[in-house]
Protein backbone atom coordinates (compact mmCIF):
# COMPACT_ATOMS: atom_id res chain seq x y z
CA UNK A 1 0.00 0.00 0.00
CA UNK A 2 2.55 2.38 0.97
CA UNK A 3 6.41 1.73 0.33
CA UNK A 4 9.67 3.56 0.28
CA UNK A 5 12.39 3.13 -1.88
CA UNK A 6 15.86 4.30 -0.60
CA UNK A 7 13.87 7.75 0.28
CA UNK A 8 15.79 10.68 1.30
CA UNK A 9 14.35 13.72 1.94
CA UNK A 10 16.32 17.11 2.86
CA UNK A 11 14.31 20.85 3.39
CA UNK A 12 15.38 23.37 0.91
CA UNK A 13 18.19 25.69 3.24
CA UNK A 14 18.91 22.78 5.12
CA UNK A 15 22.18 20.46 5.00
CA UNK A 16 20.86 18.02 7.55
CA UNK A 17 18.39 15.10 6.06
CA UNK A 18 15.46 15.13 7.51
CA UNK A 19 15.18 11.44 6.38
CA UNK A 20 17.85 9.75 5.10
CA UNK A 21 17.92 6.19 2.34
CA UNK A 22 14.41 4.66 4.46
CA UNK A 23 12.96 1.67 2.58
CA UNK A 24 9.74 0.78 4.29
CA UNK A 25 7.41 -1.69 3.07
CA UNK A 26 4.06 -0.89 4.51
CA UNK A 27 1.06 -3.72 3.38
CA UNK A 28 -2.94 -3.09 2.55
CA UNK A 29 -4.41 -3.55 5.68
CA UNK A 30 -1.78 -2.71 8.14
CA UNK A 31 -1.57 -0.88 11.34
CA UNK A 32 2.14 0.98 12.04
CA UNK A 33 3.17 3.09 14.75
CA UNK A 34 6.08 5.78 13.83
CA UNK A 35 7.49 6.11 16.57
CA UNK A 36 10.76 8.34 17.76
CA UNK A 37 11.95 12.06 19.35
CA UNK A 38 10.79 15.10 18.29
CA UNK A 39 12.90 15.65 14.90
CA UNK A 40 13.52 12.04 14.23
CA UNK A 41 11.73 12.67 10.63
CA UNK A 42 7.61 10.89 11.55
CA UNK A 43 6.10 14.56 10.18
CA UNK A 44 8.07 14.34 6.97
CA UNK A 45 7.28 10.90 6.60
CA UNK A 46 3.84 11.58 6.43
CA UNK A 47 4.08 14.46 4.72
CA UNK A 48 5.68 12.46 1.75
CA UNK A 49 3.39 9.96 2.03
CA UNK A 50 0.43 13.39 1.29
CA UNK A 51 2.53 14.59 -1.33
CA UNK A 52 3.05 17.85 0.83
CA UNK A 53 6.51 17.55 -0.27
CA UNK A 54 8.93 16.09 -3.21
CA UNK A 55 11.57 13.53 -1.94
CA UNK A 56 14.70 14.36 -2.93
CA UNK A 57 16.21 11.51 -3.69
CA UNK A 58 14.22 7.56 -4.36
CA UNK A 59 10.73 6.99 -4.83
CA UNK A 60 7.45 6.78 -2.74
CA UNK A 61 5.31 4.27 -3.87
CA UNK A 62 1.49 4.66 -2.32
CA UNK A 63 -1.56 2.42 -3.39
CA UNK A 64 1.00 1.56 -6.74
CA UNK A 65 1.28 5.07 -7.87
CA UNK A 66 4.77 6.65 -7.38
CA UNK A 67 4.04 9.61 -5.99
CA UNK A 68 7.02 11.38 -7.93
CA UNK A 69 5.42 11.39 -11.22
CA UNK A 70 2.32 12.09 -10.35
CA UNK A 71 0.88 15.26 -12.21
CA UNK A 72 0.34 17.88 -9.81
CA UNK A 73 -3.26 18.46 -10.99
CA UNK A 74 -3.09 14.41 -10.01
CA UNK A 75 -2.36 14.88 -6.39
CA UNK A 76 -6.35 15.91 -4.86
CA UNK A 77 -7.36 12.70 -6.60
CA UNK A 78 -4.78 10.83 -4.64
CA UNK A 79 -5.26 12.52 -1.27
CA UNK A 80 -9.20 11.99 -1.71
CA UNK A 81 -7.98 8.19 -0.37
CA UNK A 82 -6.02 8.84 2.15
CA UNK A 83 -8.00 10.10 5.58
CA UNK A 84 -5.79 12.69 7.77
CA UNK A 85 -5.81 13.36 11.01
CA UNK A 86 -3.91 15.99 13.50
CA UNK A 87 -2.88 16.25 17.44
CA UNK A 88 -4.93 19.60 17.19
CA UNK A 89 -7.88 18.13 15.09
CA UNK A 90 -8.20 21.26 12.99
CA UNK A 91 -11.99 21.09 12.71
CA UNK A 92 -14.05 24.40 11.08
CA UNK A 93 -15.18 26.14 14.64
CA UNK A 94 -18.20 27.55 12.76
CA UNK A 95 -19.62 24.59 11.41
CA UNK A 96 -21.55 22.10 13.80
CA UNK A 97 -20.04 18.58 14.11
CA UNK A 98 -22.26 16.91 10.70
CA UNK A 99 -21.27 20.22 8.94
CA UNK A 100 -17.68 19.67 9.77
CA UNK A 101 -17.40 15.87 8.41
CA UNK A 102 -20.05 17.05 5.22
CA UNK A 103 -17.98 19.56 4.12
CA UNK A 104 -15.26 17.08 3.57
CA UNK A 105 -17.74 15.16 1.10
CA UNK A 106 -18.79 18.81 -0.42
CA UNK A 107 -15.69 20.03 -1.37
CA UNK A 108 -14.89 16.67 -3.47
CA UNK A 109 -18.28 16.96 -5.16
CA UNK A 110 -20.36 14.10 -4.14
CA UNK A 111 -23.82 14.35 -4.44
CA UNK A 112 -26.19 15.77 -1.56
CA UNK A 113 -28.00 12.58 -1.08
CA UNK A 114 -25.08 10.72 -0.35
CA UNK A 115 -23.66 13.05 1.94
CA UNK A 116 -27.15 12.94 3.83
CA UNK A 117 -26.63 9.24 3.76
CA UNK A 118 -23.07 8.95 4.49
CA UNK A 119 -22.56 11.24 7.50
CA UNK A 120 -25.15 9.90 10.14
CA UNK A 121 -23.38 6.45 9.36
CA UNK A 122 -20.03 7.60 9.73
CA UNK A 123 -20.88 10.08 13.35
CA UNK A 124 -22.49 6.61 14.60
CA UNK A 125 -19.10 4.57 14.22
CA UNK A 126 -17.23 7.11 15.94
CA UNK A 127 -19.48 7.46 18.54
CA UNK A 128 -21.21 10.92 17.91
CA UNK A 129 -24.84 9.68 17.32
CA UNK A 130 -26.75 13.13 19.33
CA UNK A 131 -23.96 15.26 19.38
CA UNK A 132 -24.49 16.03 15.14
CA UNK A 133 -25.56 19.56 15.81
CA UNK A 134 -22.89 20.53 18.68
CA UNK A 135 -20.49 23.31 17.71
CA UNK A 136 -16.45 22.33 18.14
CA UNK A 137 -16.26 24.35 21.05
CA UNK A 138 -19.20 22.16 23.26
CA UNK A 139 -17.43 19.07 22.73
CA UNK A 140 -14.39 17.76 25.39
CA UNK A 141 -11.30 17.16 23.24
CA UNK A 142 -11.89 13.46 22.76
CA UNK A 143 -15.06 14.39 20.98
CA UNK A 144 -13.37 16.88 18.64
CA UNK A 145 -10.60 14.10 17.94
CA UNK A 146 -13.98 11.66 16.99
CA UNK A 147 -15.21 14.30 14.70
CA UNK A 148 -11.89 14.35 12.91
CA UNK A 149 -11.41 11.11 12.15
CA UNK A 150 -15.33 10.81 11.36
CA UNK A 151 -13.89 13.92 8.63
CA UNK A 152 -10.50 11.60 7.72
CA UNK A 153 -12.89 8.13 6.82
CA UNK A 154 -16.10 9.38 5.57
CA UNK A 155 -14.86 8.88 2.21
CA UNK A 156 -13.70 5.58 3.29
CA UNK A 157 -9.90 5.93 2.15
CA UNK A 158 -7.39 3.38 1.99
CA UNK A 159 -5.12 4.85 4.36
CA UNK A 160 -5.51 6.73 7.50
CA UNK A 161 -2.64 8.47 8.47
CA UNK A 162 -2.48 10.04 12.23
CA UNK A 163 -0.13 12.42 13.43
CA UNK A 164 0.03 12.35 17.01
CA UNK A 165 -3.90 11.82 17.52
CA UNK A 166 -3.64 11.71 21.31
CA UNK A 167 -0.91 14.22 21.62
CA UNK A 168 -3.71 16.51 23.19
CA UNK A 169 -5.59 14.23 25.12
CA UNK A 170 -5.45 12.45 28.67
CA UNK A 171 -4.74 8.52 29.02
CA UNK A 172 -8.37 7.41 29.25
CA UNK A 173 -9.76 9.22 26.23
CA UNK A 174 -6.52 8.28 24.29
CA UNK A 175 -7.92 4.38 24.58
CA UNK A 176 -11.20 5.14 23.09
CA UNK A 177 -9.67 6.71 20.07
CA UNK A 178 -7.34 4.06 20.27
CA UNK A 179 -9.82 1.28 19.98
CA UNK A 180 -11.55 3.47 16.97
CA UNK A 181 -8.66 3.55 14.99
CA UNK A 182 -8.38 -0.42 15.43
CA UNK A 183 -11.62 -0.25 14.34
CA UNK A 184 -11.22 0.99 11.06
CA UNK A 185 -8.07 -0.94 11.17
CA UNK A 186 -10.66 -4.00 11.05
CA UNK A 187 -11.91 -2.10 8.24
CA UNK A 188 -9.70 -2.99 5.86
CA UNK A 189 -7.71 0.15 6.25
CA UNK A 190 -3.87 0.57 6.44
CA UNK A 191 -3.31 2.73 9.76
CA UNK A 192 -0.25 4.69 10.28
CA UNK A 193 0.12 6.84 13.24
CA UNK A 194 2.95 8.72 14.39
CA UNK A 195 3.14 8.53 18.07
CA UNK A 196 4.98 9.84 21.58
CA UNK A 197 2.76 7.74 23.74
CA UNK A 198 4.86 4.60 25.30
CA UNK A 199 1.42 2.95 26.76
CA UNK A 200 -0.20 2.98 23.63
CA UNK A 201 2.41 1.50 22.16
CA UNK A 202 3.05 -1.25 24.52
CA UNK A 203 -0.11 -2.19 24.86
CA UNK A 204 -1.12 -2.39 21.02
CA UNK A 205 1.47 -4.70 20.35
CA UNK A 206 0.88 -3.14 16.43
CA UNK A 207 4.10 -3.16 13.85
CA UNK A 208 6.45 -0.61 15.61
CA UNK A 209 8.64 1.20 13.00
CA UNK A 210 11.45 3.83 14.99
CA UNK A 211 12.63 6.59 13.27
CA UNK A 212 15.84 8.47 14.40
CA UNK A 213 17.54 11.61 12.52
CA UNK A 214 16.06 10.45 9.69
CA UNK A 215 17.18 7.19 9.55
CA UNK A 216 14.96 4.15 10.22
CA UNK A 217 16.85 2.21 13.11
CA UNK A 218 14.07 -0.55 14.37
CA UNK A 219 10.99 -2.35 12.39
CA UNK A 220 9.05 -4.64 14.69
CA UNK A 221 5.69 -6.62 13.72
CA UNK A 222 4.54 -6.94 17.25
CA UNK A 223 6.58 -4.24 19.28
CA UNK A 224 7.22 -1.94 21.87
CA UNK A 225 7.60 1.36 22.41
CA UNK A 226 11.43 1.02 23.28
CA UNK A 227 13.59 0.74 26.23
CA UNK A 228 15.45 3.34 26.94
CA UNK A 229 11.81 5.85 27.27
CA UNK B 1 -19.60 20.78 -8.27
CA UNK B 2 -21.71 22.44 -5.89
CA UNK B 3 -23.45 25.53 -6.67
CA UNK B 4 -24.81 26.47 -3.46
CA UNK B 5 -21.57 25.55 -1.56
CA UNK B 6 -19.97 27.46 -3.66
CA UNK B 7 -22.14 30.72 -4.09
CA UNK B 8 -22.20 30.71 -0.30
CA UNK B 9 -18.68 30.95 -0.13
CA UNK B 10 -18.43 33.75 -2.79
CA UNK B 11 -21.51 35.69 -0.57
CA UNK B 12 -18.90 35.05 2.40
CA UNK B 13 -15.41 36.52 0.82
CA UNK B 14 -17.97 39.39 -0.27
CA UNK B 15 -18.65 40.06 3.11
CA UNK B 16 -15.39 39.67 4.58
CA UNK B 17 -13.86 42.05 2.23
CA UNK B 18 -16.31 44.23 1.49
CA UNK B 19 -14.07 47.97 2.04
CA UNK B 20 -11.43 45.97 0.16
CA UNK B 21 -13.69 44.71 -2.71
CA UNK B 22 -15.42 48.57 -3.03
CA UNK B 23 -11.59 49.69 -3.30
CA UNK B 24 -11.26 47.03 -6.52
CA UNK B 25 -14.30 48.33 -7.65
CA UNK B 26 -13.86 51.69 -7.76
CA UNK B 27 -10.23 51.69 -9.50
CA UNK B 28 -12.03 48.93 -12.10
CA UNK B 29 -14.19 51.55 -12.68
CA UNK B 30 -12.30 54.60 -13.11
CA UNK B 31 -9.46 53.09 -15.14
CA UNK B 32 -11.76 51.70 -17.40
CA UNK B 33 -13.49 54.11 -17.96
CA UNK B 34 -10.45 56.19 -19.03
CA UNK B 35 -9.61 53.25 -21.23
CA UNK B 36 -12.92 53.53 -22.94
CA UNK B 37 -12.26 57.33 -23.47
CA UNK B 38 -9.25 56.46 -25.25
CA UNK B 39 -10.93 54.14 -27.06
CA UNK B 40 -13.60 56.69 -28.27
CA UNK B 41 -10.81 59.31 -28.67
CA UNK B 42 -8.82 56.49 -31.30
CA UNK B 43 -12.30 56.13 -33.32
CA UNK B 44 -13.16 59.59 -33.36
CA UNK B 45 -9.79 60.24 -35.18
CA UNK B 46 -10.47 56.79 -37.36
CA UNK B 47 -14.03 58.81 -38.27
CA UNK B 48 -12.60 62.09 -39.48
CA UNK B 49 -9.98 60.43 -41.22
CA UNK B 50 -11.92 58.31 -43.12
CA UNK B 51 -14.02 61.18 -44.19
CA UNK B 52 -11.09 63.65 -45.06
CA UNK B 53 -8.11 62.79 -44.33
CA UNK B 54 -7.88 60.23 -47.40
CA UNK B 55 -9.43 62.49 -49.58
CA UNK B 56 -7.39 65.41 -48.48
CA UNK B 57 -7.62 68.07 -50.85
CA UNK B 58 -6.14 71.50 -51.38
CA UNK B 59 -8.74 74.35 -51.75
CA UNK B 60 -7.80 77.04 -54.16
CA UNK B 61 -10.53 79.97 -53.69
CA UNK B 62 -10.43 82.41 -56.89
CA UNK B 63 -11.77 85.81 -56.44
CA UNK B 64 -14.82 87.64 -56.32
CA UNK B 65 -15.33 91.44 -56.18
CA UNK B 66 -15.35 91.68 -52.76
CA UNK B 67 -12.24 89.33 -51.99
CA UNK B 68 -9.09 90.93 -51.37
CA UNK B 69 -6.21 88.29 -51.96
CA UNK B 70 -2.74 88.68 -53.45
CA UNK B 71 -4.34 87.96 -57.05
CA UNK B 72 -7.15 89.69 -56.86
CA UNK B 73 -8.30 93.35 -58.41
CA UNK B 74 -11.51 94.24 -56.82
CA UNK B 75 -13.02 92.16 -59.69
CA UNK B 76 -13.82 88.25 -60.60
CA UNK B 77 -12.16 86.06 -61.51
CA UNK B 78 -12.11 85.93 -65.65
CA UNK B 79 -12.24 83.00 -67.12
CA UNK B 80 -8.67 83.39 -68.61
CA UNK B 81 -7.44 83.65 -65.19
CA UNK B 82 -9.33 80.20 -64.34
CA UNK B 83 -7.85 78.40 -67.51
CA UNK B 84 -4.73 79.33 -66.25
CA UNK B 85 -4.85 78.16 -62.76
CA UNK B 86 -6.66 74.78 -63.93
CA UNK B 87 -3.44 74.43 -65.99
CA UNK B 88 -0.76 75.22 -63.27
CA UNK B 89 -2.77 72.75 -61.26
CA UNK B 90 -3.07 69.70 -63.93
CA UNK B 91 0.59 70.52 -64.73
CA UNK B 92 1.83 70.01 -61.01
CA UNK B 93 3.78 66.67 -60.96
CA UNK B 94 2.01 66.59 -56.84
CA UNK B 95 -1.25 66.79 -58.46
CA UNK B 96 -3.09 63.08 -58.62
CA UNK B 97 -4.15 62.11 -62.57
CA UNK B 98 -8.22 63.24 -62.81
CA UNK B 99 -7.45 65.04 -59.42
CA UNK B 100 -8.71 68.33 -60.30
CA UNK B 101 -12.57 69.41 -59.50
CA UNK B 102 -13.62 72.48 -59.73
CA UNK B 103 -16.84 73.94 -58.12
CA UNK B 104 -19.11 76.89 -59.37
CA UNK B 105 -21.03 79.24 -57.33
CA UNK B 106 -24.34 77.12 -57.44
CA UNK B 107 -22.36 74.11 -55.98
CA UNK B 108 -20.70 75.86 -53.36
CA UNK B 109 -24.06 77.51 -52.44
CA UNK B 110 -25.88 73.97 -51.99
CA UNK B 111 -23.29 72.43 -50.12
CA UNK B 112 -23.20 75.65 -47.95
CA UNK B 113 -27.12 75.02 -47.59
CA UNK B 114 -26.97 71.48 -46.67
CA UNK B 115 -24.42 71.96 -44.06
CA UNK B 116 -26.06 74.85 -42.03
CA UNK B 117 -29.77 73.75 -43.19
CA UNK B 118 -30.32 74.01 -39.50
CA UNK B 119 -29.02 77.89 -39.17
CA UNK B 120 -30.40 80.90 -39.50
CA UNK B 121 -27.34 82.61 -41.63
CA UNK B 122 -28.52 80.21 -44.69
CA UNK B 123 -31.18 83.17 -45.16
CA UNK B 124 -29.07 85.82 -45.25
CA UNK B 125 -26.52 84.43 -47.88
CA UNK B 126 -26.77 84.47 -51.33
CA UNK B 127 -25.48 82.16 -54.20
CA UNK B 128 -23.21 85.18 -55.57
CA UNK B 129 -21.67 85.91 -52.25
CA UNK B 130 -20.35 82.47 -52.75
CA UNK B 131 -16.66 81.92 -54.07
CA UNK B 132 -15.62 79.61 -57.04
CA UNK B 133 -13.30 76.93 -56.14
CA UNK B 134 -10.70 74.40 -57.37
CA UNK B 135 -10.35 71.08 -55.24
CA UNK B 136 -7.39 69.35 -55.74
CA UNK B 137 -6.49 65.62 -54.71
CA UNK B 138 -2.65 65.01 -54.25
CA UNK B 139 -0.64 62.05 -55.02
CA UNK B 140 0.60 62.39 -51.66
CA UNK B 141 -1.08 64.20 -49.15
CA UNK B 142 2.56 64.82 -47.23
CA UNK B 143 3.35 66.93 -50.32
CA UNK B 144 1.46 69.70 -50.37
CA UNK B 145 3.78 72.92 -49.89
CA UNK B 146 5.07 72.43 -53.81
CA UNK B 147 1.40 72.89 -55.37
CA UNK B 148 0.55 75.69 -52.52
CA UNK B 149 3.35 77.78 -53.59
CA UNK B 150 3.41 77.31 -57.45
CA UNK B 151 -0.73 78.61 -57.02
CA UNK B 152 -0.77 81.04 -54.47
CA UNK B 153 -0.58 84.66 -55.80
CA UNK B 154 -1.73 83.53 -59.93
CA UNK B 155 -3.90 85.97 -60.70
CA UNK B 156 -7.66 85.66 -60.03
CA UNK B 157 -6.36 83.03 -56.58
CA UNK B 158 -7.91 84.64 -53.56
CA UNK B 159 -6.52 82.19 -51.15
CA UNK B 160 -5.18 78.69 -50.80
CA UNK B 161 -6.61 76.46 -47.86
CA UNK B 162 -4.84 72.97 -46.84
CA UNK B 163 -7.13 70.93 -45.11
CA UNK B 164 -4.01 69.41 -42.96
CA UNK B 165 -3.79 72.67 -41.13
CA UNK B 166 -7.06 72.92 -39.58
CA UNK B 167 -7.12 68.82 -39.35
CA UNK B 168 -3.53 68.25 -37.60
CA UNK B 169 -4.07 70.57 -34.40
CA UNK B 170 -7.35 68.83 -33.72
CA UNK B 171 -5.69 65.53 -34.03
CA UNK B 172 -2.98 66.63 -31.93
CA UNK B 173 -5.01 67.41 -29.32
CA UNK B 174 -7.34 63.75 -29.85
CA UNK B 175 -3.81 62.12 -29.91
CA UNK B 176 -2.94 64.16 -26.50
CA UNK B 177 -6.09 62.93 -24.81
CA UNK B 178 -5.53 59.22 -25.85
CA UNK B 179 -2.19 59.05 -24.49
CA UNK B 180 -2.76 60.82 -21.52
CA UNK B 181 -5.90 58.75 -21.04
CA UNK B 182 -3.71 55.51 -21.60
CA UNK B 183 -1.25 56.36 -19.41
CA UNK B 184 -3.49 57.00 -16.52
CA UNK B 185 -5.83 54.06 -17.08
CA UNK B 186 -2.52 52.08 -16.95
CA UNK B 187 -1.32 53.49 -13.60
CA UNK B 188 -4.81 52.52 -12.39
CA UNK B 189 -4.83 49.10 -13.87
CA UNK B 190 -2.03 48.30 -11.71
CA UNK B 191 -2.60 49.89 -8.81
CA UNK B 192 -6.24 47.80 -9.43
CA UNK B 193 -3.84 44.51 -10.07
CA UNK B 194 -2.11 44.66 -6.72
CA UNK B 195 -5.20 45.84 -4.90
CA UNK B 196 -6.72 42.34 -6.58
CA UNK B 197 -3.48 40.23 -5.24
CA UNK B 198 -3.85 42.00 -1.81
CA UNK B 199 -7.57 41.33 -1.35
CA UNK B 200 -7.01 37.71 -2.34
CA UNK B 201 -3.97 37.51 0.01
CA UNK B 202 -6.18 38.41 2.78
CA UNK B 203 -8.95 36.53 1.71
CA UNK B 204 -7.04 33.22 1.13
CA UNK B 205 -5.26 34.24 4.92
CA UNK B 206 -9.15 34.75 6.57
CA UNK B 207 -9.63 31.04 5.17
CA UNK B 208 -6.89 29.39 5.60
CA UNK B 209 -8.12 26.57 7.88
CA UNK B 210 -11.29 25.68 5.26
CA UNK B 211 -7.96 25.98 2.56
CA UNK B 212 -5.98 23.30 4.56
CA UNK B 213 -8.73 20.99 5.11
CA UNK B 214 -9.82 21.49 1.26
CA UNK B 215 -6.70 20.09 0.52
CA UNK B 216 -6.10 17.38 2.68
CA UNK B 217 -9.21 15.89 2.07
CA UNK B 218 -8.48 16.09 -1.89
CA UNK B 219 -10.57 19.32 -2.78
CA UNK B 220 -9.29 19.66 -7.00
CA UNK B 221 -7.40 23.32 -7.33
CA UNK B 222 -9.84 24.44 -9.17
CA UNK B 223 -12.35 24.02 -6.76
CA UNK B 224 -10.47 26.20 -4.01
CA UNK B 225 -9.72 28.78 -6.71
CA UNK B 226 -13.22 29.45 -8.03
CA UNK B 227 -14.75 31.68 -5.07
CA UNK B 228 -11.90 33.65 -5.17
CA UNK B 229 -12.14 33.55 -9.24
CA UNK B 230 -15.96 34.37 -8.63
CA UNK B 231 -15.19 37.49 -6.27
CA UNK B 232 -12.92 39.09 -8.63
CA UNK B 233 -14.71 39.02 -11.61
CA UNK B 234 -17.75 40.16 -10.03
CA UNK B 235 -16.08 43.22 -8.76
CA UNK B 236 -14.58 43.98 -12.31
CA UNK B 237 -18.35 43.52 -14.08
CA UNK B 238 -19.41 45.53 -11.46
CA UNK B 239 -16.63 48.03 -11.88
CA UNK B 240 -16.83 47.93 -15.81
CA UNK B 241 -20.67 48.14 -15.62
CA UNK B 242 -19.97 51.45 -13.78
CA UNK B 243 -17.05 52.53 -16.11
CA UNK B 244 -19.75 51.92 -19.17
CA UNK B 245 -22.37 54.45 -17.82
CA UNK B 246 -19.71 56.74 -17.26
CA UNK B 247 -18.36 56.47 -20.34
CA UNK B 248 -22.32 56.39 -21.91
CA UNK B 249 -22.86 59.40 -19.86
CA UNK B 250 -19.94 61.15 -21.34
CA UNK B 251 -20.45 60.45 -24.65
CA UNK B 252 -24.24 62.08 -24.48
CA UNK B 253 -23.63 64.71 -22.45
CA UNK B 254 -20.20 66.12 -24.08
CA UNK B 255 -20.56 64.68 -27.91
CA UNK B 256 -24.10 63.98 -28.39
CA UNK B 257 -25.24 66.96 -26.57
CA UNK B 258 -22.34 69.71 -27.44
CA UNK B 259 -20.02 68.93 -30.44
CA UNK B 260 -22.44 67.34 -32.68
CA UNK B 261 -24.32 70.58 -32.30
CA UNK B 262 -21.83 73.05 -32.43
CA UNK B 263 -19.31 70.84 -34.96
CA UNK B 264 -21.57 69.49 -37.20
CA UNK B 265 -19.50 69.50 -40.71
CA UNK B 266 -17.97 66.35 -39.06
CA UNK B 267 -19.13 62.87 -38.25
CA UNK B 268 -18.88 62.17 -34.22
CA UNK B 269 -19.03 59.25 -32.44
CA UNK B 270 -22.21 57.91 -31.33
CA UNK B 271 -24.05 54.46 -29.95
CA UNK B 272 -21.84 51.77 -32.24
CA UNK B 273 -18.43 52.88 -31.40
CA UNK B 274 -19.44 53.14 -27.55
CA UNK B 275 -20.84 50.26 -27.46
CA UNK B 276 -17.85 48.67 -29.19
CA UNK B 277 -15.72 50.51 -26.14
CA UNK B 278 -17.97 48.93 -24.33
CA UNK B 279 -17.48 45.51 -25.18
CA UNK B 280 -13.60 46.01 -24.99
CA UNK B 281 -13.86 47.29 -21.66
CA UNK B 282 -15.61 44.72 -20.01
CA UNK B 283 -13.33 42.23 -21.73
CA UNK B 284 -10.17 44.14 -20.01
CA UNK B 285 -11.79 44.55 -16.74
CA UNK B 286 -12.90 40.69 -16.64
CA UNK B 287 -9.13 39.43 -17.84
CA UNK B 288 -7.26 41.86 -15.80
CA UNK B 289 -9.09 40.29 -12.80
CA UNK B 290 -9.03 36.79 -13.36
CA UNK B 291 -5.13 37.42 -14.25
CA UNK B 292 -3.62 38.33 -11.13
CA UNK B 293 -6.31 36.21 -8.87
CA UNK B 294 -4.84 33.02 -10.59
CA UNK B 295 -1.66 33.62 -10.51
CA UNK B 296 -2.21 34.75 -6.82
CA UNK B 297 -4.49 32.07 -5.92
CA UNK B 298 -1.84 29.43 -7.37
CA UNK B 299 0.79 31.13 -5.03
CA UNK B 300 -1.20 31.15 -2.11
CA UNK B 301 -3.02 28.11 -2.76
CA UNK B 302 -0.18 25.79 -3.74
CA UNK B 303 -1.01 21.71 -3.77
Amino acid sequence: MIRFENVSKTYEGQSKAALLNVNVEIEKGEFVFLVGTSGSGKSTFLRLVLREHRTTRGHIMVAGKDLNRLASWRIPQMRRQIGTVFQDFRLLPNKTVAENVAFALQVIGKPRSHIRKTVPEVLELVGLDGKEDRLPDELSGGEQQRVAIARAFVNRPMILIADEPTGNLDPGTSVGIMKLLDRINRTGTTVVMATHDVSIVDQMRKRVIELQNGHVVRDESRGVYGYQH
Amino acid sequence: MRLNYILSDLGIGLKRNLSMTIAVVVTIWVSLALFGSALLANSQVSLMKGNWYDKIQISVFLCTKDSGGRGCSGAEVTQEQKNRIQQVIQTNPDTAPDGVFSESKKEAFESFKKLYKDSPIVSTVTEDQMQESFRVKLKDPQRYQNLVSAVAGLPGVDTVQDLRQYLDPLFKALNGLQIGAIFAAGLLLAAALMQIFNTIRLAAYARRREIGIMRLVGASNFYIQLPFLLEAVLAALVGAVLACGTLWLGVYLIVMQRAQETFRVWQWVGATETFRAMLYMVLVGVILAVIPTFLTTRKYLKV
